[in-house]
């Protein structure tokens, strides 16, 4: 369902923005010795009890229930399982939740990365009030960036402001 | 990060953030939830931002909300402009955005074809 890995991660991190999170961080990284790929993604969230942390993971228990979160987890488990790889959800109420997905490269269906640019440059200007960390170190690059060091720059020039907007779509298409 | 630059923007920039914080003219709602990515609001939410920063309209936000309840629609966007009622537009692409940021968002006539 979700074409490529820059789209779950578009996906799981909405749910990180719908559990308030105000400072996310996403790792991506490739390890070239292995050729194992991770994805961890790190909220400051409202976080869940076990309970719901186990359901949220059963694609079967999301369809039935109105909760605000969809079907993205169980899909980013499934490609992380048939592709080699592993998926683990660690979270408690108030102390925010982390997703930590791995994946095994060579796998033929491991699906495309995808453009992560695109994932990066949406989240940083459609939420304007939290705070990003993203680091992307896969097959040769290496590119990290943190939004709160790029805010306290901006001295109150919101990020969504078409001129930081304009910079930022310039510097990710330079750096990343 | 390039210090002089993003120095040059904050300055350029500060004149009208005060404006801007007081009242947004429109704002774009993208849906954001699984459905809605799955089917493609990434390059949509992507277009409208990027629109907004071509022309430099100060005056328009763009954000995101999660599941719009529409599965079959998505990608779907909301308009709210000032003293008017919203309009909900469905199976958005990129194409349609760049539509709906000049003829709706510039010139005020909503795009009915794509309207739902």
């Amino acid at each position: 369902m979700m074409e490529d890995i820059s789209s779950h991660i578009m996906d799981i991190v909405m749910n990180s923005v719908t559990a308030e999170a105000k400072h996310i961080s996403v790792v991506i990284e490739k390890d070239p010795r292995t050729s194992i790929l991770g994805l961890t993604i790190a909220d400051d969230g409202v976080g869940m009890d076990s309970e719901t942390a186990q359901k949220v993971q059963d694609p079967f228990f999301s369809t039935k229930t109105g909760r605000k979160v969809g079907l993205g987890i169980p899909l980013l488990k499934g490609t992380a399982e048939t592709t080699g790889g592993s998926f683990e959800l660690t979270s408690a109420r108030g102390a925010g939740t982390t997703i930590r997905a791995t994946f095994d490269s060579r796998h033929p269906d491991l699906p495309p990365m995808g453009n992560v640019r695109d994932t990066f440059f949406v989240l940083i200007v459609s939420h304007p009030d939290v705070d990003f960390n993203f680091h992307y170190f896969v097959d040769g690059k290496n590119f990290t960036l943190d939004t709160g060091e790029l805010k306290r720059e901006l001295d109150g020039v919101p990020v969504n402001h078409p001129e930081v907007i304009s910079f930022l779509s310039k510097y990710l298409d330079e750096h990343l | 990060m390039n210090l002089e630059e993003l120095k040059k923007i904050r300055e350029k920039a500060q004149k009208d953030v005060e404006l801007r914080q007081k009242q947004s003219r429109v704002r774009i709602v993208v849906g954001m939830g699984t459905s809605g990515i799955a089917a493609g609001a990434r390059d949509v939410l992507k277009t409208f931002v990027e629109e907004v920063g071509k022309r430099n309209l100060a005056d328009v936000i763009v954000t995101q909300t999660g599941e719009k309840g529409l599965a079959s629609q998505e990608p779907m966007v909301e308009v709210f402009e000032e003293g008017k009622p919203a309009v909900v537009y469905g199976n958005m692409s990129p194409e349609k955005a760049k539509r709906v940021v000049v003829e709706h968002v510039v010139n005020g006539h909503p795009v009915s074809e794509f309207a739902i």
